[in-house]
């Protein structure tokens, strides 16, 4: 009975669908920072298509997702940092060559609860003092960061330890990546820190800006002062698009197998998010690249450029055209 | 029991009468204490699950529209549906009923009607219960390794239902074995001395019998299995896909195909879990909304399990 419960539902299903037939199909996976933006390429490339091309997208983790695209698992692999050295070597010894393509920026929010009056801006020499590991159980209070502050106990919520933005973080602000002082609210769900912070004055945290995009009202976003020009940035579209809000801003990437780049359902699917990359990431809430950027972007894949700006560690801070005109390496 | 029955000797003696009567109502103090304190246990179980129930009702009622059942994923939380996710959790669930249950039953059987007692079968069965308390995310680990890469069955509805399979399989096991031995002995025994071999007691006596409690039991396994996330994160489910498997019947010949078997895949609790990690409250609706459709339908197979339970328990007369 319960056979025919289960077979009789998904038959029905099925047969209540159009007749499928082997579709070409465009395999991605990789970073959930990623996700949201090709999500919405994806569902639009589908429907530019009617159906005729399928494309899967997954969510294993920026490292996750290179694991299985060095084993020629996937097409397409989202990352939201470069691919690493020990990542180059993996894809190298499968003799898997990738293009890099930066598709469009994620910042991150240091934030205070909107009943929080005393701050508005801060350096990333404060925050390294309140993040960096030796912190752990000796700044507790809101007058350690500043004298000026009063005595007050200092709550701080971040991001777990499996998110690529708490890799972010620390690399930015800590100098280390996966360095930070461990007593604090953490969470892989940003919709908790976002809940954590809001409603409590003593916190402070920090959360991917597209968070304090959809919850307008919620948060207030802090100035960070550029270690650079020493000015005091707040985090916006704007600021981010031309570079000047640092270091807390970085670009997101997909990575293209070059083998996978001659089939034409992949090589359509790039170029579309190439081309409509910008408005979507818009819509889902993140910044996009400046146009050139795409430009840039669309002429490395035209011409199979393969390999990588970075030399396999991540960096900070560097603005998104010297990125785009770096000489790669594999 | 002895104090309250009435006793010649202590009716002779007025104080006793009333030692008697404050040891009752101390006794009764107790019971109602206890009722009480039961009543309380049991209520945090349903209160919980009935606040929880609510809040999701609350949060994705509105949700509910046929078009969030026909709908892929989508970036628009308003356009968003659950459509290749309970087709998928149908035919996973499907590959792993049709996988799981016949070999669980019969490993059941056997161990409780033909295997000898030796410290062979002690090993296997401490093994089965012990298997059955073993974190899902170890299965997910091992069918990683087993089903995807070395037997080369992919990132696929196969995959995914073969380890639900071997996840829910211990609790069917046991659940068959309790069953079969509740059959009294006395029953196996007329058919034995009646000539029947081992199997004709197990097919017409001892199966019958226990079907009420082996189908409670698959039931529940595949009542966990349906809420299941971590074993088919590990295996590699997908979180955006905007295309139903191929289907199972068609009309030009051959008429069957398993291509799905080989399809990828995404589930319900996947693609809750997804919307609930989304910037926005309106992905947070649609995760409420996965959240109802998943619950209700555990509580329909639990109530499924019961009703069915009840009717096949009325059949037997021993």
């Amino acid at each position: 009975m319960k056979f025919a419960l289960f077979g009789g539902a998904a038959a029905g299903a099925l047969l209540a669908s159009q007749v499928a037939f082997a579709a070409p199909e465009v395999k991605i996976d990789g970073s959930s920072t990623v996700y949201p933006v090709t999500e919405a390429v994806a569902e639009e490339f589908q429907k530019a298509k009617k159906g005729a091309v399928r494309v899967t997208v997954g969510i294993s983790g920026t490292g996750g997702g290179f694991k299985k695209f060095c084993r020629g698992e996937t097409d397409i692999s989202n990352a939201s940092r470069p691919i690493l050295a020990q990542e180059m070597e993996a894809c190298k010894n499968a003799g898997i060559d990738y293009i890099e393509l930066p598709v469009a920026f994620d910042a991150l929010t240091v934030a205070v609860s909107p009943k929080n009056n005393l701050i508005s801006e801060i350096t990333v020499d404060e925050l390294k003092k309140i993040w960096e590991p030796a912190a752990q159980g000796k700044i507790t209070n809101w007058k350690q960061i500043r004298p000026e502050f009063p005595d007050m106990k200092l709550n701080l919520y971040g991001a777990g330890s499996d998110s690529g933005t708490f890799d972010y973080f620390t690399e930015a602000v800590v100098g280390k990546a996966k360095a930070s002082r461990g007593d604090y609210t953490a969470s892989e769900d940003d919709n908790v820190l976002v809940q954590g912070i809001s409603g409590d004055p003593q916190a402070l945290g920090y959360v991917p800006f597209a968070y304090v995009h959809e919850n307008p009202g919620k948060l207030k976003p802090l100035k960070v002062v550029d270690p650079q020009t020493g000015k005091a940035v707040a985090p916006s579209m704007e600021t981010v698009i031309d570079g000047t809000y640092q270091p807390l801003s970085r670009p997101i990437f997909i990575y293209v197998n070059r083998k996978s780049a001659d089939r034409p359902e992949v090589k359509e699917f790039v170029e579309f998010y190439l081309t409509k990359g910008a408005e979507l990431a818009q819509e889902v809430g993140y910044t996009p690249l400046p146009a050139e950027a795409y430009k840039v972007a669309m002429d490395r894949f035209a011409a199979r450029k393969t390999g990588t700006a970075f030399g396999g560690h991540p960096e900070v801070g560097m603005k998104i055209m010297d990125l785009l005109a770096r000489e790669l390496k594999s | 029991m002895a104090s309250l029955s009435p006793s010649i000797s202590i009716e002779a003696t007025g104080s006793g009468v009333a030692d008697i009567r404050a040891n009752v109502a101390r006794r009764r103090r107790w019971d109602v204490l206890f009722a009480a304190f039961g009543l309380l246990a049991t209520s945090v179980g349903v209160i919980t699950l009935l606040a929880l129930f609510i809040d999701l009702l609350i949060d994705g009622y509105h949700r509910l529209t046929p078009d969030f059942f026909l709908s892929f994923p989508s970036r628009r939380a308003s356009e968003a549906g659950i459509l290749s996710a309970w087709v998928g959790t149908c035919l996973v669930m499907l590959v792993t009923a049709v996988v799981g249950v016949p070999i669980a039953v019969s490993a059941g059987i056997y161990l409780e009607e033909y295997a000898p007692k030796n410290w062979v079968t002690t090993l296997i069965e401490i093994n089965v219960s012990n298997l059955a308390a073993v974190p899902s995310i170890v299965y997910g680990l091992l069918a990683l390794g087993l089903f995807v890469y070395a037997l080369g069955f992919g990132q696929s509805v196969l995959s995914a239902g073969l380890t639900l399979a071997l996840m829910i399989m211990p609790v069917i096991v046991v659940a068959t074995r309790e069953a079969v031995r509740a059959v009294p002995h006395a029953i196996r025994e007329a058919a034995y001395a009646a000539g029947a071999t081992r199997w004709q007691v197990t097919r017409d006596h001892v199966l019958p019998y226990s079907v009420p409690g082996i189908a409670t039991g698959v039931i529940i396994g595949l009542a966990r299995a349906i809420g299941e996330t971590a074993p088919l994160i590990t295996i590699g489910a997908l979180t955006f896909i905007a295309y139903l498997p191929d289907p199972p019947l068609s009309t030009t010949p051959p008429y069957v195909s398993f291509d799905w078997l080989w399809s990828g895949f995404t589930v319900l609790p996947i693609q809750m879990f997804n919307w609930v990690s989304r910037p926005g409250t309106a992905f947070h609706a649609n995760a409420a909304a996965a959240g109802i459709v998943i619950v209700v339908l555990t509580l329909l197979m639990n109530a499924f399990a019961i009703y069915l339970r009840y009717r096949l328990r009325k059949k037997i007369n021993w």
